[in-house]
């Protein structure tokens, strides 16, 4: 097998070194009746070009060409090739984590401009070596709210993801978590404050927004902030689309910030591997849960870089750590580090500014047609929007994907009460022709049976 | 390092030290040894209750965690603000740099304690000296 | 810099070598260099102001302005300064650093798979949904197990997922339970896990052998044990060869077994947890199964068990339509919910089943029995001048203790960094905790024969230079291009950013 560096020859040598007659007698440690005794039922050993045509095959009925308009906190953005270069250097991407400082400090260094790069897009003071997303991200935020404050309960949006909201739950689940979940503005689609303020208790630890929020909608989070603090609960918000951060302001009311950092750089993957960060304000640092690298001096006066900070962490405390992670998102993370020096200060405004306005006339293009409108037009919105259409998204989307166009997604799965809207994403990635493509497509309703 | 004649000791290596009511806590020499340099201390807040034998905080250095038993029942009245940017100290001067402060409920709690003799055979039993 | 007529110099495996300094990216910011070019806008540009209102950001994040060759060459730079598989043996004990194949980047990457988005239309996903059923069958058959998930992103993750599994079935009984036993040389994560998801610790001290006690866990186990987690082989590396008989004495009181698959790559092909009474478990992609560390993650942590823990696997569960097609199923009301969003790191499936399929069933088999072979073969040529604390076989691991070398003060972790000066990452130090200074080494199937002679001939010189030089030792690492680094000022005083000189206005 190829990637075995012994020759038969070699094998034998070492069994006589050792004293072993066979292989087998090195494994004569497990009983008998414990051993598999036949080959396994897997497929026959491929040759690389065999590898490649496989995969190559499911890619292609995956199909591709296909324009996109989905969002929903997976976002397509373009990726800088010098990305992919980079990180398959074989001294990123097989090196190991970087406990031994003094042979890593390429990856420590590279995690500490990380670090840095997130703590000034959110405002927050320290951020950590990533989290392994954004979903998971959240709910840990909570937990560490309920450190920091000694208080056991959450409020959370309705205009969290859902599926960041079912993770909670899980999280939850054997905790004695409770949370409320306060509802939305049906103008704005914001958090309904007068419903948040009367949900917040001296009993809440954490108040969790998203902004921009599910429906694309950025949350007036001072106004937020205010409530939480007026009861002394922390505002936790956490940020799916990383790329606002460009040209929105950042939340620097917030006490944590949880950040998915999978627009920056991060292939979209059918949905993983992505890149969580929390960031936080100072007086949290040691609460917060996840890997963190610190900037100090070696024996020469050298700067350098090390883990620090690990008593937070499973390997010391064991049942009293913060969490029981152990891996970063290295690799992804220094994708977002890359990501973020290519686009640089300048770079992610535009970029952001650029997703503004495709999203801005999609959205005026597509709530143009015929029995179709706009939803939460009462709220500035980054990237994303709600599009409220007569007819059921079922019968469209078939329309659009003849187009071969990706419409985008139906949101009555999880709010029912909006019935036939749908949510849309326009990165810099749609052109101007898919969207037009797409409004017409959508304009193409059969005409209606008398 | 001597062990103070006037302090007593506990078995997970603190001191305390009585001026009437108030029982002032610290960690011991051998204690800030095993450790090797201390950065952080977590401490409880002032008015917080401190139960004999159950834990009021935790001493760390950069490879572990101890931690911190109160010997004693009572209420904190002070705690020592300079061990958040000199955690240090407690290295430097163990018997001197001390925790938290307590009011006790009941001073004679300190004779069940060891005394310093008492504490010195403690630990030359558990080093094997 | 050190020489000396025994010292690494002579042994051929490093030789000095500059490497290029490299300040932080914003250091050598300046502006209005910049690395990047958007295409130009073909909708009517926006302005911002207007459509944001107060929401707009009135000042720029200090991200660094750079060209893209400062770009490339500073990750250049960065990179030369990291070990890697790449250049050489990682002898870490349970962490399987094996070769991640350059294969597995290259399918990971294929259009169709790496730009779907995970909300596409089931009949736009059958692609990748396929991947998945493979990689899903392929795990179930070399772990012996019935039902799968592989959405945990981690290892740690992914006992998060078993234990909650465990949890829910004991809840179906009736009772939760209150307790989890763990060995005392288990891995940090398990005990963790075990207080996350609501249960108490109780410790289970090992035997003389480094194994499960059966009298001490008969005595312990009671009604209100959930589960006993078990590593095997162990953290020593050692099969628990009465394994059969410890789940037995589980199941007896309805608890359950739950393993820790960090050590799977002494298995696989050879035995199959499910055949010898492992009701779940999970496995660590990142180590078995060849995904890469990437300087610490992602991994993927994917859990697999019996048939009667199905109902409570995380939602969504591949599913098969009639006529073959495959989608996503919700509908299941026992489920634990989910774990994270979306599926799992796919990424990772792809590379993981890249690897399964450039095996086949010789080549995994194979692959195991080098691994043993080669932990083994270290045990024979060190076992002489390390002290070996269990004389019980070994399987892919050995661990030794620095009991020989602690008599001239020369502990674990020097003899970890004197072995960087030699050209290795060191092994790993001081775990498990019940071998007192432990040396754990596990070289996985990757090593050649040349580059394990380099690590047995790099090990004996050492322990020669604690015996007549032991100050070399204790001070190292010398060749590298920072000494041994200041954690003490790094936790006392955290700086976990760089942080600009002046900021232009205030937010």
């Amino acid at each position: 097998m190829r990637y075995l560096p012994k020759s038969p020859a070699e094998r034998k040598r070492i069994l006589a070194e050792i004293g072993a007659a066979s292989i087998d007698d090195l494994f004569a440690v497990i009983p008998a009746g414990n051993r598999l005794g036949r080959d396994l039922a897997v497929p026959r050993a491929h040759a690389e070009s065999e590898v490649i045509d496989y995969f190559r095959a499911a890619g292609k009925k995956n199909a591709t060409g296909y324009a996109s308009f989905l969002g929903a906190e997976a976002y397509r953005h373009y990726r800088p090739v010098i990305i992919d270069s980079l990180v398959q250097r074989g001294e990123f991407l097989t090196s190991y984590t970087p406990y031994q400082a003094e042979i890593t400090q390429g990856t420590l260094q590279a995690i500490f401009e990380f670090q840095t790069m997130i703590a000034e897009l959110t405002g927050m003071d320290v951020a950590n070596a990533s989290m392994y997303d954004g979903s998971t991200g959240a709910a840990e935020a909570v937990r560490m709210a309920m450190r920091v404050t000694g208080r056991e309960k959450a409020v959370v949006a309705a205009t969290v993801h859902p599926e960041y909201r079912e993770v909670m739950a899980t999280y939850a689940r054997h905790q004695e978590l409770p949370s409320t979940l306060v509802g939305y503005d049906p103008e704005t689609g914001r958090i309904d404050l007068a419903a948040l303020e009367a949900a917040i208790t001296q009993e809440t630890a954490a108040v969790l927004v998203q902004s921009p929020n599910f429906f694309g909608v950025i949350e007036d989070i001072p106004a937020v902030a205010a409530l939480a603090h007026a009861k002394g609960a922390l505002l936790i918000v956490s940020i799916a689309e990383a790329v606002s951060l460009g040209i929105v302001r950042p939340p620097v009311e917030a006490d944590i910030v949880s950040l998915e950092a999978q627009s920056f750089g991060v292939a979209l993957s059918y949905g993983g591997p992505y890149c969580g960060v929390i960031a936080a304000k100072e007086q949290f640092l040691r609460q917060m849960p996840g890997r963190l690298v610190g900037q100090t001096v070696d024996g020469n006066g050298n700067r350098g870089f090390v883990l620090t900070l690990s008593t937070r962490e499973q390997h010391i405390r064991r049942e009293k750590a913060t969490s029981n992670i152990c891996t970063n998102q290295a690799l992804v993370a220094l994708m977002a580090t890359i990501f973020l020096s290519v686009y640089g200060k300048e770079g992610i405004r535009e970029l952001a500014e650029h997703n503004l306005a495709k999203a801005d006339y999609a959205a005026k293009t597509l709530s143009a047609q015929p029995g179709a409108k706009l939803h939460f037009s009462g709220a500035p919105r980054f990237n994303e929007f709600v599009l409220q259409t007569r007819e059921a998204p079922a019968a469209w989307s078939q329309r659009l994907m003849d187009k071969m166009i990706v419409g985008g997604i139906g949101l009555a799965r999880w709010y029912p009460e909006l019935g036939n809207a749908t949510l849309w994403c326009a990165t810099e990635m749609v052109t101007r022709a898919q969207i037009d493509t797409a409004a017409k497509a959508l304009a193409a309703a059969p005409v209606e049976a008398p | 390092m001597a062990y103070p004649a006037n302090y007593r000791y506990t078995r997970e290596h603190e001191w305390i030290a009585l001026t009437g009511s108030i029982g002032t806590i610290g960690i011991t020499d051998y204690a800030q040894n095993s450790l090797g340099d201390i950065v952080y201390v977590d401490v409880p807040k002032v008015g917080d209750a401190v139960t004999a034998g159950a834990t009021f905080g935790s001493v760390e250095s950069v490879k572990a965690v101890s931690d911190l038993f109160s010997p004693v029942t009572g209420t904190v009245t002070a705690v020592n603000e300079e061990l958040k940017s000199a955690p240090d100290k407690i290295n430097a001067d163990p018997h001197g740099a001390w925790i938290i402060k307590v009011e006790l409920a009941d001073p004679t709690q300190l004779n069940a304690l060891l005394d310093a003799a008492a504490y010195e055979a403690f630990i030359s039993e558990e080093t094997g000296s | 810099m050190t020489t000396n007529a025994t010292g690494p110099r002579t042994l051929g495996k490093v030789r000095p070598h500059q490497t290029q300094n490299e300040a932080l990216l914003f250091e050598k910011s300046s502006p209005g260099k910049r690395a990047y070019m958007l295409p130009p806008l073909d909708v009517p540009a926006v302005d911002a102001a207007s459509l944001l209102g107060v929401a707009k950001r009135d000042q720029g994040a200090e991200l660094p302005e750079l060209s893209e060759i400062e770009i490339i060459r500073h990750f250049t730079r960065l990179s030369t300064w990291n070990y890697a598989i790449d250049l050489g043996m990682y002898p870490l004990g349970s962490c399987t650093m094996k070769y991640n194949p350059r294969v597995n980047e290259l399918v990971a990457r294929v259009e169709g798979l790496a730009e779907a988005h995970p909300y596409r239309p089931d009949s736009l996903a059958q692609g990748i949904l396929e991947v998945i059923d493979l990689l899903q069958h392929c795990l179930l058959e070399i772990t012996g197990m019935d039902a799968i998930t592989l959405q945990p992103a981690a290892g740690a993750h992914g006992e998060f997922t078993g234990i909650l599994l465990v949890r829910a079935w004991h809840e179906s009984q009736g009772n939760p339970r209150r307790k989890i036993i763990i060995p005392d040389s288990a891995h940090g994560t398990n005990p963790a896990t075990a207080a996350i998801c609501g249960y108490t610790v109780e410790n289970l001290k090992s035997n003389a052998e480094g194994g499960i006690d059966l009298e001490a866990l008969a005595a312990q186990v009671d009604s209100e044990t959930a589960a006993l987690m078990l590593t095997n082989p162990s953290t020593i590396g050692v099969f628990e060869s009465q394994i059969a008989r410890i789940a037995e004495i589980l199941h007896a009181k309805g608890a359950l077994l739950y393993m820790d698959g960090a050590n799977m790559n002494a298995l696989v092909g050879k035995a199959r947890p499910g055949d010898f009474g492992v009701d779940v478990m999970h496995l660590n992609l990142h180590k078995t199964f060849s995904t890469p560390h990437g300087g610490g993650g992602p991994g993927s942590g994917p859990v697999v068990c019996k048939a009667f823990l199905k109902p409570f696997l995380p939602i969504p569960v591949l599913v098969q339509d009639k006529d073959g097609a495959k989608h996503w199923n919700y509908d299941r009301p026992q489920s634990v919910g989910r774990v994270r969003a979306f599926y799992g790191n796919v990424g990772m499936f792809i590379r993981a089943l890249a690897y399964i399929l450039a095996n086949g069933p010789d080549g995994l088999r194979q692959t195991t029995e080098d691994a043993v072979l080669n932990a083994n073969y270290i045990r024979k040529k060190l076992e002489d001048v390390f002290e070996l604390p269990y004389k019980t076989a070994s399987m892919h691991e050995v661990v030794f203790s620095d009991k020989l070398q602690a008599a001239k003060g020369v502990k674990t972790g020097d003899i970890a960094k004197r072995l960087i000066d030699y050209g290795f990452h060191p092994y790993t130090v001081s775990f498990p905790m019940i071998v007192h200074g432990a040396l754990m080494i596990e070289p996985t199937e990757s090593e050649s024969l040349e580059e394990l002679d380099l690590f047995i001939e790099a090990m004996r010189a050492i322990a020669k230079e604690v015996d007549e030089t032991p100050e070399l030792v204790k001070t190292a690492p010398h060749s590298t291009r920072v000494s041994r680094l200041d954690e003490v000022q790094a936790a006392r005083k955290p700086i976990l950013r760089w942080a600009p000189a002046v900021r232009p206005n205030a937010r």
